[in-house]
């Protein structure tokens, strides 16, 4: 059967990585792709590399380091960050990635997710949503969680799949940096409304977190890991550990 | 020289790379010549069955990739081009492919019960079912990452690996020099590798 899948997540600046390069278990690794090797070898099932560049030669020096991780690094890449356009999707596929996460573009532009999977194939669009509680409703922020899009998120997201997207990232603004756990309920209501991969994102604090997040919603496929694992209070070897004890599938 | 053939349909960064990564020499190429002059050659190939099968016969190369085969020369497929190995495929349509091993390429949905989720993506065990030369070194239950909605049935004879995903799918074939891996060992770490390493050796 298949394994849930336990995923790091890179937020790379102008070729650095943000989160993490400062912080004991990482701070002597100074490049991502380091950081993506260090992964890997320690059973990293796939990586996201998010890119929050906002210059063109910020761009520039992140499509290089994808190239070099994707010719180094031989587990699934995703790619996040500006993505807006056809183009877009084809100069970070170009360079070695095998999905593409879409979010304020889809946003701005819902035909984006469309156009996408015709010419690449539902596999490689992933839709990503920040959402928020906004007075009791699930409400989808963009511009990374700046503003209110009065979107209800369950209708959103499986806007997004009818559309052609092959996987859901959601991740909870309300859980999200609090290390507190995964937002079951809020990834409950949108593993029930979709039949397209789901992967849970936001509150990973510590390595119990993801046992109850697969034990609690057997339908959630993988679990996204920023900050646990960049401050190196944990691996990933670790996280899997811990999940095969509890009998949940994973790849060891 | 592992020979991967170009013919418009999908992204052979990573599985050039991962011949990089084994020491592997290999070319990327369309050209009919680079193909035939080859020692080995990988079929890669994604998304729908027709819209690839005609890709490659646009690109002159289905012919040539047939014959290349049918003369002894070591040919694997991979995720869509292990699926163009088989003659007949029911995606969107009935469509022919290469012929090379008998089977038919089959919605999964058929195979599985509902509500689990189609496409089947991620990470997978292998079950070995007969030895083959492609996993010499390589555990049964080794995981390999999928990412497919049909697969290949009527090939009993020919499956060297299922993998179980409510039914049992084919993971792999094998008939004389032509392999196929419905998986993708570009994408699946070591034992992806491996793999590779082992076809650059059949």
């Amino acid at each position: 059967m298949i394994t849930k899948r336990i995923i790091p997540c890179l937020d790379v600046r102008d070729g650095r990585v943000v989160k993490g390069v400062n912080f004991q278990g990482v701070r002597d690794v100074s490049s991502p792709v380091e950081l993506a090797r260090t992964y890997s070898a320690s059973g990293a099932d796939e990586l996201v590399f998010y890119d929050i560049t906002a210059s063109a030669e910020g761009r520039r020096l992140f499509t290089g380091i994808l190239a070099q991780a994707a010719s180094q690094v031989f587990i699934p890449l995703t790619v996040g960050g500006g993505i807006n356009t056809l183009e877009d999707f084809d100069r970070v596929l170009k360079c070695g990635a095998d999905k593409v996460s879409v979010n304020s573009g889809a946003i701005r532009d819902p035909s984006l997710i469309g156009r996408a999977a015709r010419r690449y194939g539902d596999q490689c669009v992933v839709i990503s949503a920040d959402v928020k509680r906004v007075n009791g409703v699930f409400t989808v922020f963009s511009r990374g969680g700046r503003d209110n899009t009065g979107l209800e998120a369950v209708e959103w997201i499986r806007r997004c799949v009818g559309e052609g997207a092959g996987e859901v990232v959601l991740n909870s603004i309300d859980t999200d940096g609090v290390r507190g756990g995964f937002d079951l309920e809020m990834l409950r209501a949108v593993s029930d409304a979709v039949s397209v991969p789901v992967i849970a994102s936001g509150g990973a604090g510590r390595v119990e977190d993801f046992v109850t997040l697969f034990k609690t919603l057997p339908r959630v496929d993988a679990g996204l890991a920023a900050s646990i694992l960049h401050f190196g209070e944990v691996t990933v070897a670790d996280i899997k550990k811990a999940l095969r004890d509890e009998g949940i599938n994973v790849r060891i | 020289m592992v020979g991967i053939i170009d013919y418009g349909v999908g992204n052979l960064f990573s599985l050039k790379s991962s011949f990089a990564a084994i020491g592997e020499a290999c070319v990327v190429s369309g050209d009919p010549e680079v193909i035939r002059r080859a020692d080995r050659l990988v079929l890669p190939g994604v998304g729908a069955f027709g819209d690839a099968a005609q890709k490659l016969r646009d690109s002159g190369l289905f012919d040539l990739v047939r014959d290349e085969a049918k003369a002894g020369k070591p040919l694997l497929g991979i995720c869509l081009g292990m699926q163009l190995l088989f003659k007949k495929s029911f995606e969107y349509g009935v469509h022919e492919g290469l012929g090379l091993i008998p089977g038919e390429v089959v919605p999964i949905a058929g195979c599985i019960p509902a509500g689990l989720k189609i496409p089947h993506i991620g990470w997978n065990a292998l079950l070995m079912r007969v030895p083959s030369p492609l996993y010499e070194g390589v555990p049964d239950g080794s995981h390999v990452y999928f990412v497919h909605s049909y697969h290949a049935g009527g090939c009993r004879e020919y499956a060297t690996a299922v993998t179980e995903y409510g039914g049992l799918l084919t993971a792999s074939v094998q008939r004389e020099n032509v392999a196929g891996c419905q998986f993708h060992p570009e994408k699946s770490g070591q034992v992806g590798l491996r793999i590779l390493k082992n076809f650059a050796k059949m």
